[in-house]
């Protein structure tokens, strides 16, 4: 009779040919724009804190600030996901995708309780970003001390 | 009832699935299969604050649906088979507890529908029961939170992924009555070829779909064309491609017979849910909602109902575990 892991050896083989590839290309200028749009707004605002008299240093803080404050709200009112959808990396890898996996956590685990629900899952997709980020500091930073 | 072949069961007086009912969320309604649901809930959470709370307010409307469909009350069901995705079949629970009927909590991850209803059938054949209830449920945002990444999370899904249906389909088994009977049933095993991506679950559950399938046809002794139609649960758009190249290399043609209820729930383009629908809702509801009603009328005299699961948690597929399929075959027909 048939044995099904007779084709074992074949069925990575046979998963690839069948299964549709991600579209890199497409996705990669998707990015390239979304995430562009994104710093571009970021450069906005540290010109108009600039025409409104800060300083080029409180500008940038607070431009930072600013993208935190608008990627909270925009998840918060089931936006930013779709942004995303489409933009991948270019929406993921600036300032707001790194508010959106927290208030994306929160708004997920607050059914939970503020402490073991909000509080303990806060951090559930931000965390390896702040601890890789963090030791990656300070071996970049022991380098710099010694170059 | 007798044994047959290697793992098939054929039922002598073959019970009857007497009443089914479905309901689904808001974007499984406005899918193309959306006509055919008994009843579309206006919102994911149906009322409640939660996710959770609201698969199981699925699962209670879906049988009060049933119980009123079939003019029945809870005294009149000896036992229920039900089960879900969530943690500890927890909306299993909070959805059946105020029956107060006798529970059996099953988790087969999407192949619970074919476990329930398998379970549920030797139940009533062996004449342990008379009236019986067997379903399943998902939820799309409670499927994500636990599998996944927190719903409004922005990240990309891949072309191979499908999406988890909010959806539930119940039925009831009886000794006797009219309706479509199960003749016969081939508990599935657990089936693995090493698949690790837990975005192609349609690769990881196609073999046992296939497996399941073939050893229904050589212990029943019949082929493909024997079926009306032979329908899969979640493998998706890539994982019937998946399924019916496989099983064209173990030596059966099931082009043109296998449906796939994955495959049927969503416009993809449309609803961009890229491979199509998966979770233990989504057969039990297009059963319930679509292919009963087709046997009912006559349409469909006799189709293989196959509901697959990816036996995962999200520990095991991070300790580098691959994902076990299984696939449970039932055998439905309408005289």
């Amino acid at each position: 009779m048939a044995n099904i892991n007779q084709i074992k050896k074949d069925y990575q083989q046979i998963v690839d040919k069948h299964s549709p590839k991600n579209k890199v290309v497409t996705n990669s200028i998707k990015a390239f724009f979304v995430g562009g749009l994104i710093c571009t707004l970021g450069q906005l605002l540290i010109n108009l804190y600039m025409y409104f008299g800060l300083s080029f240093y409180e500008s940038t803080t607070l431009a930072t600030d600013s993208l935190i404050f608008i990627s909270f709200v925009v998840t918060a009112f089931n936006v930013y996901d779709n942004i995303g959808k489409v933009g991948g990396a270019g929406a993921l890898v600036p300032i707001t995708g790194f508010a959106n996996s927290m208030v994306s956590a929160a708004m997920e685990y607050k059914k939970e309780g503020y402490i073991y629900g909000m509080g303990a899952k806060l951090f559930t997709i931000a965390g390896p970003v702040i601890v890789f980020g963090t030791i990656a500091s300070v071996v970049i930073g022991i380098i710099y001390y010694f170059v | 009832m007798g044994h047959l072949g290697k793992q098939t069961i054929a039922y002598k007086t073959p019970p009857v699935i007497t009443c089914a009912y479905s309901s689904v969320g808001p974007k499984e309604g406005q899918g193309p299969m959306g006509k055919y649901f008994d009843h579309i809930c206006k919102d994911e959470l149906l009322g409640e604050d939660s996710w959770e709370k609201a698969e199981a307010r699925l699962i209670q409307t879906t049988i009060q649906g049933l119980l009123d469909r079939a003019s029945k009350t809870p005294h009149d069901i000896q036992y229920i088979f039900a089960g879900d995705l969530e943690n500890q079949v927890i909306a299993s629970t909070f959805g059946v507890k105020d029956f107060n009927i006798p529970f059996f909590g099953l988790y087969g991850a999407c192949s619970t529908m074919g476990e329930s209803m398998c379970l549920a059938s030797m139940a009533i054949a062996g004449g342990m029961a008379d009236l019986v209830i067997a379903g399943t449920s998902s939820h799309n945002a409670a499927a994500e939170k636990q599998f996944r990444f927190p719903l409004e999370y922005a990240g990309q899904r891949t072309e191979t992924q499908t999406w988890t249906t909010t959806a539930s389909g119940f039925v009831t088994i009886s000794r006797c009555g009219d309706g479509p009977k199960i003749t016969a049933i081939t508990p599935g095993k657990i089936v693995d070829l090493g698949v690790k991506d837990s975005f192609n679950m349609g690769a990881a559950m196609a073999p046992a779909a296939v497996d399941s399938i073939l050893i229904h046809l050589e212990d029943t002794h019949q082929k493909p064309s024997d079926f009306d139609a032979i329908i899969t649960g979640d493998l998706g758009n890539c994982g019937v491609d998946i399924a019916i190249d496989v099983a064209k290399r173990l030596g059966t043609d099931l082009s043109g017979v296998l449906m796939d209820c994955g495959k049927m729930m969503y416009d993809d383009e449309i609803q961009g849910t890229n491979s199509g629908g998966s979770g233990c809702g989504c057969i039990a509801s297009i059963f319930t909602g679509y292919f009963y009603k087709q046997l009912m009328a006559r349409k469909l005299k006799k189709i293989l109902l196959v509901p697959t699961g990816a036996l995962m948690s999200p520990g095991s597929t991070q300790q580098g575990n691959t994902i076990p399929g299984i696939a449970h075959a039932v055998c439905i027909e309408m005289k």
